[in-house]
């Protein structure tokens, strides 16, 4: 539904996105995520048509967003970073507005608007001034603007940034609500925002494509070795250099009461660690996989090293 | 059409749901009201000392003496208040963000400008509109030429549409009103006077200076002549000026 190949950007010398290759399929909502100044806003900017690409394609739907714009942009919604508000308008007029210049026809506008008020919640302030109302409404005004003409494809950048954190659980269940026949792209470089929204993750950094996929598909092949995190109700130390004395077990970190147990990739040794600490009476309090969570992954990924 | 339309309606009320349009309205038509009864008045008291002389009070023309002048001086008043009309066109979306929404729309460019273009349009002619009652006094209390003062009016209306035209091209220059309205002024003063340095150019200089002069152009309106060359003057300095805007858009889009 979305596609973007090999597409670059440059500002004069700067590039800000160089040979940017990701699909998004139908239904999905994929995070776009990356630290500040990755490339997010660029590439959200050539994706939406308002800003040409230096290289590579794009596509919204069947559209080439470059040869058939006025196509791609029906079928579009868009959440800039900086909410595009008429302060001087009251919401409703603004919602009219913007179904005006979508080209839904004159008959249906009205159901349209009440619609994306009566989606984004809008009904309390659907006759005040935008400059009057508080930020999270504000917010509210964006999605709800971008979802007027009831578009197949949602890009939402930062959808949820400056909110306090109950609009955020706000906003974000509205965003999951939308899910469904929609295909939907968030930006954020909040990392809960993607575990807790999103099917798939593009991360990227410094303009490249660091990685992307669905998030157990990364988290996956990111994880070279297994292992367990182990937590005991005594002597640490010492189960520690006895679970270090298993066949197979690489290596053994002590972080408190938390045992961080690594093995040669390949075996499973949980029985042996489990049966270890209780036989020695350890006090076996918690036992779970070393999965790598997406916070690793970013961090990882961010910081350029070597997941291990 | 429709979507020109759209943008035309949204900017006008814009205009008129904040202060600038009835500030800059009001201060354009106390200051012609000024000229007006100061023309007025000595025009009525050239007539009382001419009232003597036969000869003299034949010479006596009211479409000289009061519409010509006025026409002069409410060019003057628009060429200090049209900036202020435009500054904001472009400069506000681009500082409110807005301008994300308009281009990501399935709208074009030049639906965008003339949208705006018109929306000006509409606020000059109800400035121009609301001094036709002075001259309908005259016409009640006096027996002015019709002709001229309607060629007048035509004038003033293509100046300010060339006007207008120069300041969409500043206000898409910057995200700063008073940026767009300072660079606004600044030219429409040049063209204003360019011809000044015709004075000491030669050949074909002199010519092309008196042409490009906002001035020369407008002094044949005032006196009632229609001329076809000062009709495509002013249309040509409109549409060169949104044709900037147009390129400048779009070129500020590739960069």
């Amino acid at each position: 539904m979305i596609a973007v190949e090999h597409l670059t950007k440059k500002y004069g010398d700067l590039v800000a996105v160089r040979d940017l290759s990701f699909k998004v399929e139908r239904g999905k909502i994929w995070g776009l995520l990356g630290p500040n100044a990755a490339g997010k806003t660029t590439t959200m900017r050539i994706l939406t048509g308002f800003l040409p690409a230096t290289d590579g394609r794009a596509s919204i739907g069947n559209f080439d967003v470059f040869e058939q714009p006025n196509e791609a942009k029906k079928i579009l919604g868009y959440l800039p970073e900086v909410l595009p508000l008429y302060p001087d308008m009251t919401v409703t007029e603004y919602l009219n507005f913007v179904a005006a210049i979508k080209k839904i026809p004159g008959a249906a506008k009205i159901d349209a608007v009440a619609r994306a008020v009566k989606v984004a919640a809008l009904e309390p302030v659907k006759g005040r001034l935008i400059r009057n109302i508080s930020r999270g409404f504000k917010q509210r005004v964006g999605i709800a603007q971008a979802l007027v003409h009831d578009p197949q494809v949602l890009i939402l950048d930062e959808p949820t940034i400056g909110l306090d954190p109950a609009q955020i659980i706000e906003i974000r269940s509205l965003i999951t609500s939308l899910k469904g026949e929609r295909t939907i792209i968030l930006s954020t470089h909040i990392l809960a925002e993607v575990t807790q929204t999103c099917d798939g993750v593009v991360i990227i950094n410094e303009g490249r494509l660091m990685a992307s996929g669905s998030l157990e598909e990364l988290t996956a092949s990111f994880r070279k070795k297994d292992g367990v995190v182990v937590k005991v109700r005594k002597d640490a130390q010492v189960a520690a250099d006895e679970i270090k004395n298993i066949g197979g077990v690489e290596k053994v970190d002590r972080e408190d009461g938390d045992l961080k147990v690594e093995w040669r990739q390949g075996l499973d040794l949980r029985d042996d660690i489990a049966r270890l600490i209780v036989e020695k009476q350890f006090g076996l309090l918690e036992m779970r996989p070393l999965a790598m969570n997406i916070e690793d992954l970013y961090l990882k990924i961010v910081s350029g090293g070597d997941a291990s | 059409m429709n979507n020109i339309w759209i943008i035309t309606r949204k900017e006008l009320r814009s205009y008129f749901t904040s202060p600038i349009a009835y500030v800059v309205i009001t201060v354009y038509l106390v200051l012609v009201g000024f000229f007006f009864y100061s023309m007025i008045w000595w025009f009525n008291s050239q007539s009382l000392q001419m009232a003597q002389n036969q000869y003299y009070y034949q010479q006596l023309n009211i479409n000289q003496m009061v519409f010509s002048p006025l026409f002069h001086n409410i060019s003057i008043i628009l060429l200090l208040m049209l900036p202020l009309v435009t500054m904001r066109l472009f400069s506000e979306e681009k500082k409110i963000g807005t301008e994300e929404l308009l281009y990501t729309s399935p709208l074009s460019i030049h639906e965008i400008i003339l949208g705006k273009f018109f929306a000006s349009l509409l606020v000059l002619l109800t400035m121009l509109g609301l001094t036709a009652v002075l001259s309908v006094l005259t016409f009640v209390y006096g027996n002015p030429e019709v002709a001229p003062v309607l060629c007048g009016y035509l004038g003033l209306f293509l100046l300010g549409a060339a006007f207008i035209a120069i300041g969409i091209f500043f206000s898409s220059l910057t995200e700063n009103q008073i940026v767009s309205a300072i660079l606004t002024f600044g030219a429409l003063l040049l063209f204003w006077i360019i011809n000044w340095a015709s004075y000491s150019a030669g050949g074909l200089w002199k010519d092309v200076l008196n042409y490009v002069s906002f001035l020369q152009h407008f002094d044949n309106m005032t006196q009632g002549i229609l001329d076809t060359t000062d009709v495509v003057y002013y249309a040509s300095f409109a549409f060169f000026g949104l044709f900037l805007t147009h390129s400048m858009i779009q070129s500020r889009r590739w960069r």
